[in-house]
């Protein structure tokens, strides 16, 4: 049998695991492992500028593919940038892979140079963990990482290794485990058939159902099952900020996003439903709101494959616990079957009244209050453009709620953003993720210029491994989101929420190597775009002043209702 | 209302952080907590008691059950059960007093298990308010130490938490 040192086998488990880019930062921990990376050519590294966009660069290309990414961090204040990365894919239930380095087995405890705790700080905010104490084990433990992060409810994995686990001296076996098998550990593979035919029952009888897909229609790759049952039920469908792109933006049905700033008729129509048939999605705050006054007249089907998830925050009437894709199969195959249908006078007159809010609000903004470009208009440019058909990573803010908001995603895994923990600095480092795993796609980073300096720093990463994003940072001289909460709720005395002494973003962009644009007229916008998205080879940083104003709306009102929305500055539902 | 968890759990390092850590991180409360390895060494026998509406105990059990370590859980509390905890409590024990505390030592089917010219240890084993019941008794005034297990639980009859 090869006999492989635990470094090189670090390196070889990934080959194995068919990994193709890490994305990491070498330090002493981690020194006999970057020799084996060294000694190989199957497993690219990219080097990013800081760890956090490492574990953000493997978790948008897992968002993208459904495969879990790799990041390689060291001990210490490697594994401590990390845990940022880290704590986003776990609350958006993101499979990754987070090998960390550790001092020598025999100093952990002690204190030592570049020692944390990282098992013990990574807790809170991992799937699982492990740490490694005989190098023989680590094909094992790196398969049964793989396997934890990518089943049942996915989420990031890290693996602890002490530097001597990885000594090139000692040489052991080396096989990589086929399968792995978990007396602890055994996800759901499908749906409970009982309730799923209960759940299909209650659904025909509805008269005024929804269907409420969020992240885990994406990430269980069901967004074909959701749109062949939605559309043979002919039912309203609603997104959340995780879900969009599950179900077609464009199609009819499609009512917009729900919750906080979702659309009008999406959140009046949850609130006037008769039914709720939650598809992978979590009830959380940001789409709830009052929890005790949250949809009234609904029963509720909740589809998830973490039973914890359910009943968590709102208490399902049918709970099913199983695979998003598997249970929607089962209950397109019911429809099929059955002799019952929904009523079609009341799906009718359902429609009519959707109709009837998607007409009185519709996603409507003012460009007459402003002689500035509106970030709305700016977004839906970005929509048309691109053809509605790029990735769009998007920072978090104000920017992320007009991406989510105009630009029409018709296909899943295209909208990568960071909607659990609210990462400003996810973006750029996302984009990139997502642009070297897709070369022939248009990847576009969406910010603003507080989130792009967060993680900035990466224009240089780009750089070296020459990964053509475009940045559109909506630059309205603000932390919108924050200045627009102290607007509406702090007499609009904007604490820090003001950014003085801002880098001029082409000159900068240009010192990267890159190509740097500045655009200030609306007019000139189109033209800019084009202009930009043709260059197919560079990195394009499109600085585009926006009305600093500005506000997101609908804005539920705190603690209301679903229904009760902020329309605009003045108008109230 | 008190519940009675039973966890068990792969006796492996990091396990017992990752489920007092789920207390915390999620805001439930732990009044007492016990865990020791069964007759299989590869496995933990974790038991908690815990306060908690309907609602807060349905997430414990089921945050619980999707920590990767923890291989079942049990709501003792939901059936038929047996619960026991041991105390030892060092008591003054001078003049009248000594027989006093033998007495109630006793009566409580207690044994003294340390004796000074000036103290006694009894140990004590039963049900918590058992337990409670013996301090209101014989009045802190005497009590020069306690040091309780946590509850020990499993269910009654035919019924097992195992693999």
């Amino acid at each position: 049998m090869e006999q492989l040192s635990g470094g090189e086998m670090v390196i070889r488990a990934l080959k194995d695991e068919g990994v193709k880019h890490i994305y990491g930062y070498p330090g002493g921990a981690l020194l006999h492992i970057y020799d084996a990376l060294f000694r190989q050519e199957d497993v690219q590294h990219v080097l990013v500028r800081h760890e956090q966009a490492a574990t953000h660069m493997a978790d948008a290309y897992a968002r993208a593919t459904g495969k879990a990414g790799v990041a390689l961090v060291t001990s210490g204040p490697g594994a401590t940038n990390a845990v940022t990365g880290i704590a986003t894919a776990y609350m958006d239930s993101i499979p990754m892979v987070v090998i960390t380095g550790q001092v020598m087995s025999f100093l952990i405890g002690e204190d030592a140079f570049q020692e944390t705790d990282m098992i013990g700080v990574s807790r809170p905010v991992v799937k699982h963990s492990f740490s490694v104490q005989n190098p023989e084990d680590i094909p094992m433990i790196i398969k049964k990482a793989f396997h934890i992060a990518e089943s049942g409810r996915p989420g990031p994995v890290v693996v602890d290794i002490p530097k001597d686990m990885t000594a090139p001296t000692d040489r052991f076996d080396y096989e990589y485990p086929k399968s792995v098998k978990m007396r602890s550990y055994n996800p759901v593979s499908r749906g409970h058939s009982g309730q799923i035919k209960k759940a299909m029952d209650m659904v025909l009888d509805a008269k005024r159902p929804v269907i409420y897909a969020g992240g885990g229609v994406i990430m269980g790759d069901a967004s074909a099952e959701l749109t062949e049952l939605a559309q043979l039920l002919n039912v309203p469908v609603t997104n959340t900020l995780m879900g969009l792109g599950g179900y077609p933006g464009t199609d009819r049905q499609f009512v917009g996003m729900l919750g906080m700033h979702g659309s009008y008729e999406a959140n009046m129509a949850m609130h006037h439903a008769d039914l709720i048939l939650a598809v992978g999605a979590r009830f959380d705050d940001r789409v709830t709101n009052g929890v005790d006054k949250f949809c009234p007249t609904a029963k509720i089907i909740h589809v998830d494959i973490d039973p914890a998830s359910i009943s968590k925050t709102i208490k399902a009437d049918v709970p099913i616990v199983g695979p998003a894709k598997h249970v929607l199969q089962e209950m397109t195959s019911l429809v099929k079957n059955s002799k019952k249908q929904l009523e079609k006078e009341a799906i009718d007159s359902w429609w009519q009244q959707i109709d009837e809010w998607r007409g009185r609000h519709g996603g409507r903004f003012r460009t007459d209050d402003s002689d500035k470009m509106k970030p709305q208009q700016v977004i839906e440019m970005l929509s048309k453009v691109t053809g509605g058909d790029a990735y769009v990573c998007s920072d978090v803010g104000q920017h992320q709620m007009f991406a989510a908001q105009y630009y029409k995603f018709n296909k899943p895994n295209r909208w990568i953003n960071s909607g659990g923990l609210g990462t400003m600095g996810f973006g750029l480092p996302a984009a990139m993720g997502v642009k070297m795993n897709f070369p022939d796609e248009e990847v576009v980073c969406v910010t603003g210029e507080g989130s792009i300096q967060m993680n900035i720093q990466e224009l240089s990463t780009i750089s070296q491994y020459n990964i053509p994003v475009k940045v559109i940072c909506l630059n309205n001289g603000s932390l919108g989101m924050v200045r627009q909460w102290q607007d509406m709720n702090y007499e609009s005395r904007h604490s820090q929420s003001y950014m003085e002494s801002l880098p001029d973003f082409v000159k900068l962009a240009e010192a990267y190597g890159h190509v740097g644009m500045k655009v200030e007229k609306y007019e000139d916008l189109e033209a800019a775009m084009t202009k930009a998205f043709a260059m197919k080879d560079r990195m394009v940083f499109m600085d585009i002043t926006v009305d600093p104003f500005e506000h997101v709306y609908p804005m539920q009102v705190p603690r209301g209702s679903m229904r009760d929305m902020w329309l605009s500055k003045t108008e109230r539902t | 209302m008190r519940h009675i968890i039973s966890v068990l759990m792969e006796n492996e390092p990091g396990a017992l952080s990752r489920v007092v850590g789920l207390f915390a991180q999620r805001n439930f409360n732990i009044e007492s907590l016990t865990v020791a390895p069964t007759e299989d060494s590869t496995l933990s026998r974790l038991t908690v008691t815990t306060f908690g509406s309907d609602k807060v105990i349905e997430q414990i059990t089921k945050q619980l059950n999707k920590l990767i370590d923890v291989v079942k859980v049990v709501d003792l509390t939901e059936g038929d059960h047996i619960e026991r905890e041991l105390m030892m409590i060092k008591l003054k024990a001078n003049g009248q007093m000594r027989a006093e505390i033998k007495r109630t030592a006793d009566i409580f089917r207690g044994q003294i298990i340390d004796v000074t010219p000036n103290t006694y240890t009894v140990q004590l084993t039963g049900a918590s308010d058992k337990l409670d019941a013996f301090i209101e008794t014989l009045g802190t005034a005497h009590i020069m130490e306690v040091v309780r297990t946590g509850v020990s639980g499993l269910s009654r009859g035919e019924k097992v938490l195992s693999l």
